[in-house]
């Protein structure tokens, strides 16, 4: 988001200090569509793989962009999942923008080909973000999957011949693609595209990656002083306040907008206060609750809280803490560090001696509420006893065949034990099922 | 900016009046903007019928000495293409 404020001499409150009171609707909110997606990206964000049963319907969709017309709500930024597998996506996508409520979507590029894509160059009301996480195969399949760059690249190559323009390269800032950041504008510029660079958060299955992943200190400081040097270029999504503690504010709101300016809805219709907090402690409610979103937004409790002032805790005596504001919740709370604390990438040192210091109380570190990964993947290291060695042989006991099916009884052989559920049971838990 | 002409809101903006004032929200450029008082907000509601920014100004109820600074308000809006010249 950019932001330009322009009035008359400021007075009075900054324009912060009444977005952390919190406004009578969003600005814009995260709406996750499906948790259907093609992909297994390692750092996926809400554990996405499968679509949930009780996902919203089209009309209940349909209500819900009713609700955020009358709320002015100016747009959302639409993700999943893979929100385009969705088989209702277009229509609801025509059904937003013809009620005004704009329509920012994030996608890998599966469903844009040259249809789609003059589809939505035709739309004025619509933007569209594609991910890509390294800006060469190598670097990035490894975290979104197999043929993902090519599927990015050649969506991004439709909507620019579609005559798409302005379109987002939506790029999750990692320890592998820090060094990327020159191509990555490059690869924008050649499709006529803009790059919007945002944090990797310890969220969904980001918190099993997040410490092999999330940029070095050095790295952090390398990409701050490229987002100072790009300033007005690149958009941020307002991910990187926390860097702000480096000097210079960056460009943006910075503050945590979570249930203030934003708010996150999931494919079922619950409300969470942030779109990278999907657990029970950030949710406020749901959609199919009897006064719908605006109840909600305006009356829970959760929401209202967050619009109190905030204590900066141990914070609050640093010098940087009004430019930083103690940084990401999502990101501390994933990492088991207090809220009113640093953040785990504080750039003054204060999250690493915080990380340390929880590892010595061995806190239980809270896990994602919803786990709707694939069963089969990501990949993830498999250990045990490797692959199990077969011999294939006739059984003594068994002198004949039976002469017909028919002889056996159908519950030979049956044992009341189902293990299919239990593993089943298993997989769906919030535990890694291998 | 010429504070005699007439001008309008860009119609891609769209405008949310807030108790401090009013979110704007550019879809063309999906830039957002913040008016900070309900004077300036009432101001921009009056362009698009008021034959100038200054009539615009006048019939919102701005005291003449304040006029310059909502003109000002008004030439940074129509930088960021918020507001654009109107040719009724």
């Amino acid at each position: 988001m950019t932001l330009l404020t322009e009035a008359p001499a400021a007075r009075s409150m900054r324009l912060v200090d009444h977005f952390e009171r919190g406004l009578d609707a969003p600005i814009c909110l995260t709406w996750e569509l499906t948790y259907a997606c093609n992909l297994s990206c390692v750092h996926c964000l809400s554990s996405s793989g499968r679509r949930d049963p009780r996902e919203l319907t089209t009309e209940e969709c349909k209500a819900v962009i009713d609700e955020l017309e009358r709320m002015q709500v100016f747009y959302v930024n639409i993700g999943g999942g893979e929100p385009t597998v969705r088989s209702d996506f277009w229509e609801l996508l025509d059904y937003a923008t013809a009620h005004h409520v704009g329509v920012k979507f994030s996608t890998n590029g599966v469903k844009i080909d040259a249809d789609a894509a003059a589809r939505l160059a035709a739309n004025d009301y619509v933007d569209v973000q594609i991910s890509l996480d390294g800006a060469t195969p190598e670097v990035n399949d490894a975290i979104r999957g197999p043929r993902s760059y090519e599927t990015a690249m050649r969506a991004m190559q439709n909507l620019s011949e579609a005559g798409m323009k302005n379109f987002k390269l939506s790029v999750v800032c990692t320890r592998t693609n820090i060094g990327q950041l020159d191509e990555f504008k490059a690869i924008a510029d050649r499709y006529g595209a803009q790059l919007r660079l945002t944090r990797l958060r310890p969220s969904g299955r980001g918190a099993d990656v997040w410490d092999e992943l999330h940029p070095t200190q050095e790295q952090q400081r390398k990409l701050y002083e490229w987002l100072v040097a790009h300033g007005d270029q690149v958009l941020t999504g307002d991910s990187f306040f926390h860097l702000s503690a480096y000097g210079q504010a960056l460009p943006g709101l910075n503050l945590c907008g979570a249930g203030r300016v934003v708010c996150l809805i999931d494919p079922i219709g619950d409300v969470y206060a942030c779109p990278f907090a999907i657990h029970d402690e950030f949710l406020a409610g749901s959609v199919r609750d009897p006064g719908g979103f605006a109840d909600v937004w305006r009356e829970s409790a959760l929401f209202t809280r967050l619009r109190q002032p905030q204590s900066g805790g141990a914070c609050s005596s640093c010098q940087f803490f009004d430019t930083c504001k103690g940084g990401c919740m999502a990101a501390k709370f994933f990492t088991g560090l207090p809220l009113d604390g640093p953040d785990p990438e504080c750039v003054q040192g204060y999250g690493e001696e915080a990380l340390a210091k929880r590892k010595d109380d061995g806190g239980g570190i809270p896990r994602p509420s919803v786990d709707r990964s694939h069963r089969t993947s990501p990949p993830r290291p498999r250990t045990g006893m490797g692959p199990v060695r077969l011999t294939l042989s006739r059984r003594e006991d068994i002198t004949a065949a039976p002469t017909s099916a028919c002889d056996e009884s159908p519950l030979a052989g049956f044992a009341p034990e189902s293990i299919g559920a239990d593993r089943r049971h298993q997989e769906g838990s919030l535990t890694d099922p291998v | 900016m010429n504070a005699e002409a007439a001008w309008r809101l860009h119609p891609q903006v769209s405008i949310r009046p807030e108790p401090f004032g009013a979110l704007l929200y550019h879809f063309g450029t999906r830039k957002l903007s913040f008016l900070k008082d309900r004077l300036l907000l009432a101001v921009v509601e009056q362009l698009g019928t008021a034959p100038s920014a200054t009539a615009a100004c006048d019939a919102a109820g701005v005291p003449e000495p304040d006029r310059p600074r909502y003109l000002a308000a008004l030439a940074t809006l129509a930088d960021s293409h918020m507001i654009e010249r109107d040719s009724r």
